[in-house]
């Protein structure tokens, strides 16, 4: 049953090392070693299976089983550049065999036409870099309906009249509607909207070997136990490995990037479990690490040839971060929803994805979905992860209504009436390219190993915190539609926290203002690839690990051609 | 397998909330997923105080007892919270030992302060409680230190985030003894779960089309 997997040595060159094993990383690995080419994924996490994904909070939230260690990698935060930036928690992301995908919301929306050509639409947006993709959503398609049927996505086609044009419908069909889809379905429309069933990455129906959702209600934060999670680990990685050509190398964390004098990398420089440090030497480097750690590797890396970070002869390596605006209302009706059942999300609305700069007054674009998206310990505790790590008395997922005693009979009661009849609605929304916007090297703090902590810095475009309010105004009109017998929404404030890691090595024709071409190749060296969020010019409107799956299969084959016609080596 | 299943009265369980047609849909999930609960069953450990002395027990417990209290409903007695407590700081919460070792005599000082002639804080009536908890929660606004820049955790704050963790935990995962937690907020005990889910989804008819008209910008 078990595929025979090759274990290549760190001296035996192979074709491509890939850096990362998630959204991007697990398609690379796949269509690679389904190109025929020999392949080793270095991943810095461990690899974990099925058995290992418990509905234990504690551990897989409080422990960070999944996830990013702040112990082992300590960050800061500062607003602008010329602060110096304090130790805090700035980001998660997944950090074993499959990456962020393994605990990822599924939210699997295509990003539309105008996301690709808005700065040409719109013109320049003061404050920001707006730029245009140099690829479209036509070289695009494709490859998102690759993702939809290699992966694996339900959803029903035509249904939202705002979507873009389709090759092919969904392989099967939607997951069923909650009782916040329900509720959201039909206020929406009372209201005009345009509500649809939500396009997610897990399975309706059973599908390659793997079983459909079973509902069990520890999605979001969790990795799937029964496998219906479209996941790298779930479907790219596992069809690697069946090549016989893949390796995947868990615990490995790539730390550098070696070049030789002609200006070529050679290999990948990573830590072993027992922190020896190896050489996994390659023909071409493809790094998926993620829009944190794949600018922080290139900045590592820094030679003799690149001093700045290698392929940042245009300086913008970490530059142009953006994490999506937007945030949360929730509302508590009359009955019980049991919303806590399933998966998060069940109906999505795109109404809003253009809006017109001159009527609204900002720039920007997003999406509602009905959702609820919390468990237990996270519901009462009103943010798991700030919390537990800090012990801060008031998380800021305001999951209980304002004024909530935080103990007592009262606080009891609350989690009693409200645990079962609470929805929220997610808006998600456009942040606008902005130069100071980075991730970058603590000049002070380090990692477990020793080497520069990632630094966040982010102060949110204007635009983006009004499009933020400007939503939640929205979604206080479909609830009061609704009937909700109480709504509030999270504070608009800006960001201080990194979840969605998007535009860090941004892709475009100008070597000057972009890191990547529309190969995904390094404008400064030959062999060496990047793809993941880093590579969005734009940030879409809220969802984008779908785009950067479809991104992953398109270089895959971009570079599958140029290796093919020898121009990589 | 069959016999995990029996044992684990897995399908028994599940099988009020699921029906013969979908779970044979979904068998091969189902089965995956009833091993699974199984094996984290199995892994639980029988409460037995590690951590706290007995007298300790009884003080954190009382103090548990006012954060989530015991009324027409079970509360954080009764979900054996204070074992869950004492299980955690072995193990991962064992950074907060030197809270509860500290906060322990703290908490009797004060009970002390505010009632001279009561000994200790589980001695007191239900008032007192609340008030010296109170006080303790008044003078520990909830400063958003982090844990990196080595803030240090009030006592009060460290038990009430353990205490709402003990009592809303997955039953499997060692606290929330016999799922009263849950049972409490009305989250049902099943591993898995078929729609409709509640009241608001039992009568929806089906999804209908939008119309065609749609304008882009509603603004």
């Amino acid at each position: 049953m078990k595929p025979d997997l090759p274990k290549y040595k760190t001296s035996d060159e192979v074709d491509f090392v890939v850096v990362g094993s998630g959204a991007a990383g697990g398609i690379l690995a796949k269509e690679l070693s389904t190109n025929g080419f020999r392949v080793v994924v270095l991943e810095q996490g461990p690899y974990l299976t099925e058995s290992d994904f418990v509905h234990d909070e504690v551990k897989v939230i409080g422990e960070d089983l999944l996830t990013n260690k702040p112990k082992l990698q300590p960050t800061s935060f500062r607003k602008t550049p010329n602060e110096k930036a304090k130790p805090q928690r700035a980001l998660v992301y997944g950090r074993l065999v499959g990456g962020t995908s393994v605990h990822f919301t599924a939210n699997f929306w295509r990003f539309h036409e105008i996301d690709f050509v808005e700065r040409s639409k719109i013109g320049p947006v003061p404050g920001a870099d707006l730029r245009d993709w140099p690829i479209t959503y036509a070289d695009l398609e494709p490859y998102y309906t690759k993702v939809e049927w290699e992966i694996g996505v339900s959803g029903l086609a035509g249904a939202s009249p705002f979507d873009p044009p389709r090759s092919k419908p969904y392989p099967m069909p939607p997951l069923p509607v909650k009782g916040s889809g329900v509720i959201f379905e039909r206020a929406a429309r009372k209201l005009g909207w345009h509500p649809f069933p939500a396009p997610m990455a897990i399975l309706s129906q059973s599908r390659a070997g793997r079983g459909a959702c079973i509902n069990c209600g520890f999605c979001l934060s969790f990795g799937c136990e029964v496998g219906a999670k479209s996941s790298s680990l779930a479907t790219a990685i596992r069809m690697a490995e069946k090549t016989g050509r893949c390796e995947i190398r868990p615990n490995s964390y790539v730390h550098r990037i070696e070049m030789d004098t002609n200006g070529r990398v050679t290999g990948a420089v990573y830590f072993d479990e027992q922190r020896n440090t190896h050489l996994q030497k390659a023909k071409a480097v493809v790094v998926c690490a993620n829009g944190a750690e794949t600018p922080r590797l290139l900045l590592l890396s820094a030679n003799k040839q690149f001093p700045n970070g290698l392929a940042n002869s245009s300086g913008i390596v970490g530059k142009y971060l953006m994490l999506n605006s937007g945030g949360v209302t929730t509302a508590v009706f009359e009955h019980p929803l049991n919303d806590y059942k399933g998966f998060a999300v069940s109906r999505v609305l795109h109404d809003f994805y253009e809006l017109d700069p001159q009527k609204v007054g900002f720039y920007g674009g997003g999406g509602l979905d009905a959702r609820f998206d919390q468990t237990p310990i996270g519901f009462a505790l009103e943010n798991w992860p700030n919390i537990w790590k800090d012990h801060s008395g008031s998380g800021d997922r305001n999951s209980l209504p304002p004024g909530t005693p935080r103990w007592g009979k009262a606080f009891k009661d609350t989690l009693t009436h409200n645990f079962s009849r609470t929805m929220e609605i997610f808006a998600h929304g456009t942040s606008l390219p902005v130069e100071n916007n980075s991730f970058s090297l603590d000049p002070d703090l380090k990692d477990a190993w020793g080497l520069p902590a990632l630094c966040l810095t982010y102060k949110d475009h204007p635009d983006d915190l009004k499009l933020w309010a400007w939503q939640n105004t929205r979604a206080h009109e479909l609830l009061d539609a609704a009937g909700a017998q109480k709504k509030w929404s999270q504070p608009v404030k800006e960001s201080e926290f990194a979840v969605h890691l998007l535009g860090t090595c941004r892709m475009g024709n100008d070597p000057k203002t972009s890191v990547i071409n529309s190969d995904h190749r390094t404008h400064d060296v030959k062999n060496l690839f990047l793809c993941d969020g880093s590579s969005l010019v734009t940030s879409g409107r809220g969802q984008p690990t779908m785009t950067i799956e479809a991104l992953a299969f398109r270089a895959a084959d971009c570079i599958t051609a140029l290796a093919k016609r020898g121009e990589i080596t | 397998m069959i016999e995990n299943l029996s044992r684990r009265n897995f399908l028994t369980r599940g099988s009020a909330a699921v029906s013969a047609l979908w779970l044979s849909a979904h068998w091969p999930a189902v089965v995956a997923a009833a091993e699974h609960a199984h094996q984290a069953a199995k892994s639980s450990a029988p409460p037995k105080f590690q951590f706290f002395t007995p007298e300790e027990a009884t003080e954190v417990d009382a103090i548990a007892a006012c954060i989530l209290p015991s009324d027409e409903t079970p509360g954080a007695h009764e979900a054996g919270v204070v074992y869950f407590i004492d299980r955690g700081l072995t193990t991962f919460a064992v950074d907060d030992q030197k809270t509860y070792r500290e906060g322990l005599p703290a908490l009797q000082v004060r009970v002390r302060e505010l009632f001279p002639s009561v000994a200790k804080f589980s001695a007191a009536t239900h008032e007192q409680r609340d008030q010296v908890l109170r006080s303790l929660d008044e003078h520990s606004a909830p400063a958003r230190t982090d844990s990196q820049s080595g803030g240090a955790p009030t006592f009060f704050h460290v038990v009430r985030i353990h205490t709402i963790v003990g009592f809303m935990i997955d039953p499997d995962s060692g606290g929330n003894h016999e799922g009263v937690g849950w049972k409490v907020i009305g989250r049902e005990p099943e591993h898995m779960f078929q729609p409709p889910f509640g009241y608001y989804d039992k009568d929806y008819a089906g999804w209908q089309p939008n119309s065609p008209d749609a304008e882009k910008s509603k603004a």
